[in-house]
């Protein structure tokens, strides 16, 4: 079996870090909060508390025996008044726990520090958290620390490549709660028993490096460094980046853990980080509000389920009128379908862009040019993909391996044709499911 | 709304299709200086032949109008670059019409011809209007005096250009062809700018010097089987077709070994072309044969290369 050369293919993607320089600033409280009872991949939550309960913050709003899933907790201190459900980005419907908040933030009597005493404590303390996957995939942390091959991963890979243009919160992160990035990750190394961690930073985050690089050498760490990459799209993706970081291949279908490896978000390692010293389970995160169509583009921590809306308003609301609202970056993140939808476990950004920054041109035909494949991460041929789906050939679309593909986007993005190509990726990825189930 | 990315890059179809316009500057440049001003109209008017042509045949077919992709108008000055200075203009019109609308068009329009537009207008031409195509005025000469070109020099065993003649452009030959300087100038600059992989032109080049070398080493030759192979680089159309028709994205192959199957191809049925052939060049007909090749290269180089990297199809 072939391998790939020493670095994967990447593109050039802009970067637009137009907030690396804004502090985070602290959101007051919005009058309702609106949380979602899925904010993680696996079972949705079911609610556990009813109209007219009193909650405080950190709080159990949402749990389910499912073992893929992740338990809610209240953002804010204040009074239930009801359960809704909006239209999701993906189709269905989100439950969401209604909140009326009363701004006072009183914290649950119930949140103390974790002990942690042994491997299983460690897990029951992640699970207790909240923690899903702040990067972006929203996968539950618990599920992922408890790999079945637990002897064999030996390496934690801090994600803070934060490759996705336009989003800073990571690095806000890396920059705002350096001890804690350091904290988390070795307490994670230390219960799961790795010898070496790294903290992946793309090197247009010179500051952060240096942050951490002097806080390691300070305190004498060891284990932990950090492994700077070059500031391309997409460094940052899981697969790619154990790559780049660690030289083994992890190709679709396999876990990180089966190349030894786990992989976490730096804002989720931090957050771990401060969890592990006062017990405050997963309610805010840091936001990258950008995009042309914002006043004042700036990085905002942020309750879960504060609206969109609300949260721009807090940025000085919309200068013009909004043509699209993403959730995440530009080259991954979801269009919303309103600004009512609210902020969840894992919304590194909101980008409102107007309609000038949001065209797309219009589609033409492919000039054969193989851009999209000297663009893929993987090698894949995705001009080849498409003509395939064209004709519904499941049996070429396995032998041009789409099932390697993970919808990076940096096909489309290079298409000088403006092909949906990694669209078109996404729904052959589909009919080949759907053939296998046959 | 839309699926993610919700960003694309500047470079676009035009873009990519000013760039290669701007690479044929240098050479189009030389070549009004070596053989004058006619150069300027037998160009303009492929380029508006072609254009026109693209344009008509969508009006009437009632598909969209896609002139603006500037696709037509790198054919038209690809096809111009073919032909000789002296070129009747009415059959530059008849080339153009023949790749716009019948290599080009009819199969699909852009992206879905499986031959160069430009070469196989240009072979038609040629084997239409043999006298015509294969006059050659002389370089700075007088109106109306022609001479020969190097290939035919070599063919007929008279004696050789120089090669500083050759490189710079001071032969005979073809509006686009003759400056081997030029033409590696744009050539260099496309690939600098990643407009082209310099797979192919590279395993054409060196295909053909390599070649040549073998041949004349073996052969014998009064002037030396390198002097020899470096003539047969220089000579012709080969950085031209090296450079600016072979690496044609829709006719060429997309993985890096599929590029240099077509390249080491292109070379070698030009020097067998030119070696034990009646024509004394073979770099159009060289082409349009590894066009032809294209689809199955590129399928079996995929099947080879995702099933090494991948280990075959998993379900």
């Amino acid at each position: 079996m072939s391998s790939y050369a020493k670095h994967l293919h990447s593109i050039d993607a802009g970067h637009y870090k137009n907030t690396a320089a804004c502090e985070t600033e602290v959101m007051p409280v919005p009058d309702v909060v609106r949380i979602p009872l899925s904010q993680h991949i696996g079972k949705p939550c079911d609610p556990v508390v009813q109209k007219g309960d009193e909650v405080k913050v950190g709080q159990l709003i949402g749990d389910t025996d499912a073992f893929v899933s992740a338990p809610i907790h209240s953002s804010v201190s204040g009074t239930v008044t009801g359960i809704d459900k909006i239209r999701s980005a993906n189709g269905g419907y989100d439950t969401r726990v209604v909140i009326e908040t009363d701004k006072k933030q009183t914290p649950w009597e119930g949140i103390k520090k974790p002990e942690i005493t042994d491997f299983q404590s460690f897990i029951k303390a992640v699970r207790d958290s909240g923690l899903a996957g702040m990067g972006g995939a929203s996968f539950p942390a618990h599920v992922k620390f408890n790999p079945k091959n637990l002897d064999e991963v030996d390496t934690l890979v801090v994600n803070g490549a934060e490759c996705e243009p336009f989003i800073t919160s990571d690095h806000r992160t890396m920059l705002e709660a350096t001890q804690d990035v350091i904290d988390g990750a070795l307490t994670i190394m230390k219960w799961m028993g790795m010898k070496q961690g790294f903290i992946g930073i793309e090197d247009n985050k010179q500051d952060a490096i240096a942050k951490l690089n002097k806080l390691l050498s300070e305190q004498n760490v060891q284990n932990l460094k950090t492994f700077p990459l070059p500031a391309k799209y997409p460094k940052g993706a899981e697969r790619v980046l154990i790559y780049e970081v660690t030289g083994r291949r992890v190709d679709a279908g396999m876990l990180p853990a089966d190349a030894g490896v786990v992989v976490s978000n730096v804002s989720s390692v931090a957050f771990l980080g401060q969890y592990f010293r006062d017990g405050m389970p997963l309610i805010q995160r840091r936001v990258t509000v950008d995009g042309n169509a914002v006043a004042n583009p700036k990085n905002v921590m942020t309750l879960f389920g504060t609206s969109v809306k609300d949260l721009i308003d807090y940025c000085g609301g919309y200068k013009k009128p909004p043509k699209k609202i993403i959730m995440g970056g530009p080259m991954m993140g979801r269009a919303t379908i309103s600004d009512e939808v609210s902020i969840i476990k894992n919304n590194n950004a909101i980008l409102c862009f107007d309609a000038e920054q949001a065209y797309i041109p219009e589609e033409t035909a492919c000039i054969n040019c193989g851009r999209c494949h000297a663009a893929c991460p993987f090698n894949l041929a995705p001009m080849k993909f498409a003509e395939a789906y064209k004709h519904k050939d499941v049996e070429k679309l396995q032998e041009l391996q789409i099932m390697q593909c993970m919808t990076c986007g940096s096909c489309s993005f290079v298409c000088p044709a403006r092909r949906p190509l990694c669209f078109t990726n996404t729904l052959a990825k589909g009919l080949v499911k759907e053939a296998g189930k046959k | 709304m839309n699926a993610s990315p919700h960003i694309v890059t500047k470079l676009d179809t035009a873009k990519t299709m000013k760039f290669v316009l701007l690479a044929l500057v240098p050479a189009f440049c030389v070549s009004i200086y070596v053989f004058g001003p006619r150069v300027i109209a037998v160009t303009a008017v492929c380029v508006v032949a072609s254009v026109f042509f693209e344009w008509l045949y969508e009006k009437i077919m009632k598909k969209p109008v896609t002139i603006g992709d500037f696709s037509a108008c790198v054919t038209g000055v690809i096809l111009a670059f073919n032909l000789p200075s002296s070129m009747p203009l009415w059959m530059a019109v008849i080339g153009c019409g023949v790749s716009i609308i019948i290599v080009k068009q009819m199969f699909g329009g852009l992206g879905k011809n499986f031959a160069n537009p430009a070469i196989v207008g240009r072979i038609v031409l040629m084997l239409s209007y043999t006298t015509q195509m294969t006059t050659w005025p002389v370089p700075r000469g007088v109106d109306g005096t022609t001479g020969a070109t190097p290939l035919a020099l070599m063919e007929s065993g008279q004696h050789l250009a120089s090669l500083k003649d050759m490189f710079l452009g001071m032969t005979g030959g073809c509006i686009g062809e003759v400056s081997a300087l030029a033409l590696i100038i744009g050539g260099v600059f496309l690939i600098v700018k990643k407009i082209i992989d310099p797979i192919i032109p590279c395993s054409f080049i060196g295909t053909v010097f390599v070649f040549s070398l073998l041949y004349y080493g073996i052969k014998g030759s009064d002037a030396g089987a390198l002097h020899m192979a470096v003539y047969n680089i220089l000579a012709g159309g080969v950085m031209l077709g090296a450079f600016f028709c072979a690496t044609d994205y829709v006719t060429s192959p997309i993985m890096n070994n599929g590029k240099l199957i077509f390249g080491i191809g292109c070379g070698l049925f030009t020097m067998i072309i030119r070696l034990f052939c009646s024509y004394p060049e073979g770099v159009s007909f060289s082409i349009l044969f590894m066009n032809l090749f294209v689809p199955l290269i590129d399928s079996v180089t995929m099947k080879r290369y995702y099933a090494s990297l991948y280990g075959g199809a998993k379900k």
